[in-house]
């Protein structure tokens, strides 16, 4: 296997013209780190992708992999194979010819494609598979199929674009704990797209959102979960979403409040990133979750639930704005049930409500 | 027996015959006859004696059928003065046939092929002036076509009219599999570009096993149009390359005395027996490559 690479993307700008897709990107990937590419569908994730792999051109920056600048480089000969969500298997070629294609066009000996075919195919259960073609597998043996003609190359970084996308659920978690075990084993740098937060929490070492032609927040998928750098991140992960109420922030004496109609929140024990301003418009963002019940607490009308088999979703309002709850499964509430709750202020998320950063 | 027991509606109902289904298929048979009563006149034309054609029963089946008007056409029909039949052109067609169908082809996957997917510089104006060409009536280019090939110094040969065949198949055949390529995933192309392959080898090792219908379609409409050619063929085949659709038309207008229709029917008959065969033999490729040129194939 050859030693996994570092990725780092210099300023790098995509576009169409005048169009830009993406702006001065910076990103480092370290040796045998796996990174995941989160964001909603066009936010340019996949095209930062093709580029990497050398299939469109960047207008600026540079794209270095493992210590060589590779800006200008031919796909084949930046260090990389990738894996595509349509799985992109030849059609006319078996999963083997499939799978020995790259190394049949770098005229390596037969000896060594038949036992490198072979080792991938047998890490990948995939042995059995061999001498079939694209259309007589399923969805997932396509995909693996296709994971294994990446893996033959034996390359620095392993470039992944949305590849559990078009496999149904049961599938795609199987598939995703198969990557995982996989990244483990290999050790090898990976780069991987995807829309699915659940995919980037469970996969990456770092996440990298991205929307608006930028990078909305890099971070480990604690960070990204926990402390979202702004609205954006904090909507976007976490299923169900995170409830946000719009109020303004107070300062008494005893420190700052939060103050949306009759709903007061202290925020003793969250550590602000910059210092507050009294009076100004903020949003408050509460993983459902972190409302727990407490005797003593704030008492709220549960307006409908959502059994979810594992947990049991209970909306109520807060402050004018529906929030959720998650209680256990096994919890009773039902419509029109009074609960009791609390909330941690170093639990919570403050955001400015016109730039939408983290406050 | 349940069936009379039910008052209500259960199952598949029952089978009607509408206007509309009487009118499809009236339409369809009147057009089955418009098309096949003038072969079935050929075919029995040419099965008949003179005597028998000149009785001007031309629906009536032969009394005594005979092939001697088909070994006349084939062996022996004269052209001015040469008798050698029609044998001399079908040859001339086949070997001009061959190199062209296999040159325009060639040229034209290859041409749609990387319209498709290199982005070369120009490519969308090249393709809009190619296809505007097409719907120029091809006289236009006979004269200063001649002009040329006679400068160059290859009028009136086989490599001309093979020339002449490639160029205008040209712009059919690009767009023809311009629009194949076009309608597969790109992310076939970007992985074979991330396998290492070049120009030449993801057309021939990927690209072209896919295109086989296009193929078929493509040797069809080639094939039945390169045979059917008439006015090519007679100006830059040369005298001795002449197709077999010029051969026949000097058979067919040059006989003295008295006319042999049996004999014209049977060398026109012989004439067309290659696209008919053609057509025969491919009817369900060429279906299935029309709709994959629609649609994902």
């Amino acid at each position: 296997m050859k030693t996994p690479c570092e990725v780092d993307l210099r300023g790098v700008e995509i576009g169409y013209g005048p169009v830009k897709v993406l702006e001065k990107l910076d990103l480092k990937v370290a040796e045998s780190e796996f990174v995941v590419l989160l964001g909603p569908s066009g936010c340019g994730k996949s095209t930062l992708l093709n580029a990497i792999a050398g299939l469109i051109e960047i207008q600026a920056g540079q794209i270095w992999i493992g210590g060589r600048n590779v800006t200008w480089e031919e796909p084949n000969d930046r260090g990389i194979a990738m894996v595509f969500q349509s799985y992109a298997l030849y059609p006319r070629m078996t999963a083997r010819r499939n799978m020995s294609f790259a190394l049949n066009v770098a005229g390596r000996p037969r000896a060594e494609i038949a036992r490198r075919v072979e080792a991938v195919a047998q890490m990948l259960k995939i042995t059995e598979l061999l001498d079939r073609k694209p259309s007589e597998l399923s969805g997932g043996q396509r995909q693996r199929v296709a994971i294994g003609r990446a893996l033959v190359r034996e390359v620095g970084v392993y470039l992944l674009d949305e590849p559990l996308s078009n496999l149904d659920a049961q599938l795609r978690v199987e598939l995703r704990i198969e990557i995982k075990r996989l990244h483990q084993r290999l050790k090898a740098t990976m780069i991987y797209v995807t829309h699915d937060q659940i995919e980037a929490l469970t996969l990456a070492d770092r996440i990298a959102v991205i929307k608006d032609r930028i990078i909305q927040q890099l971070g480990t998928p604690q960070e990204i979960y926990q402390r979202p750098a702004n609205r954006f991140v904090a909507s976007f992960v976490g299923s169900p979403s995170m409830n946000f109420v719009a109020g303004t922030l107070r300062f008494d004496p005893g420190g700052a409040i939060f103050t949306a109609d009759d709903f007061k929140f202290p925020l003793a024990g969250y550590e602000f990133l910059t210092a507050p301003v009294d009076g100004a418009d903020v949003e408050l963002g509460v993983r459902p979750e972190h409302i727990e019940v407490a005797a003593n607490g704030r008492e709220l009308a549960i307006e409908m639930v959502e059994p979810m088999g594992s947990d049991l979703l209970a909306w109520s309002k807060l402050g004018g704005a529906p929030i959720a709850l998650r209680f256990p499964g096994e919890s009773r509430s039902t419509t029109g049930d009074r609960v009791a709750v609390t909330i941690s202020p170093a639990k919570v998320s403050l955001f400015d409500r016109t730039s939408g950063r983290r406050l | 027996m349940a069936r009379f027991l039910r008052a209500e509606p259960w199952g598949s109902g029952p089978k009607r015959v509408t206007p509309a289904m009487i009118g499809i298929y009236a339409f369809l048979a009147i057009t089955a006859l418009f098309f096949a009563i003038p072969l079935y006149i050929m075919l029995v034309t040419s099965l008949k004696t003179t005597q028998e054609i000149r009785l001007g029963n031309i629906f009536a089946f032969p009394q005594d059928v005979t092939f001697s008007a088909w070994v006349k056409a084939w062996s022996s029909a004269c052209t001015g003065l040469n008798c050698n039949g029609i044998h001399v052109g079908f040859f001339n067609s086949v070997k001009i046939l061959i190199p062209s169908v296999a040159t325009s082809i060639t040229v034209g996957s290859l041409t749609g092929y990387a319209l498709s997917y290199w982005r070369v510089r120009g490519a969308g104006i090249l393709f809009g002036a190619m296809m505007i060409v097409a719907f120029v009536p091809y006289q236009v280019f006979i004269y200063p076509l001649v002009r040329i090939f006679s400068v160059l110094g290859i009028n009136n040969s086989l490599f001309a009219i093979v020339v002449v065949h490639a160029i205008f198949g040209l712009p059919t055949m690009t767009l023809l599999f311009r629009n194949y390529f076009a309608s597969l995933p790109p992310e076939l192309f970007r992985a074979a570009r991330v396998d290492g392959a070049g120009f030449f080898r993801i057309f021939w090792s990927i690209m072209l096993p896919m295109a086989t219908p296009m193929l078929v379609v493509a040797v069809i409409l080639q094939v039945t149009g390169i045979w059917n050619d008439f006015i090519l063929g007679l100006v830059f085949a040369g005298r001795e390359n002449v197709p077999m659709t010029v051969q026949l038309n000097n058979i067919v207008n040059s006989t003295q005395g008295e006319r042999t229709y049996n004999v014209d029917m049977a060398a026109t008959l012989l004439t067309a027996l290659v696209p008919l065969v053609v057509y025969f033999a491919s009817g369900r490729w060429f279906v299935r490559g029309i709709a994959a040129g629609a649609v994902r194939g």
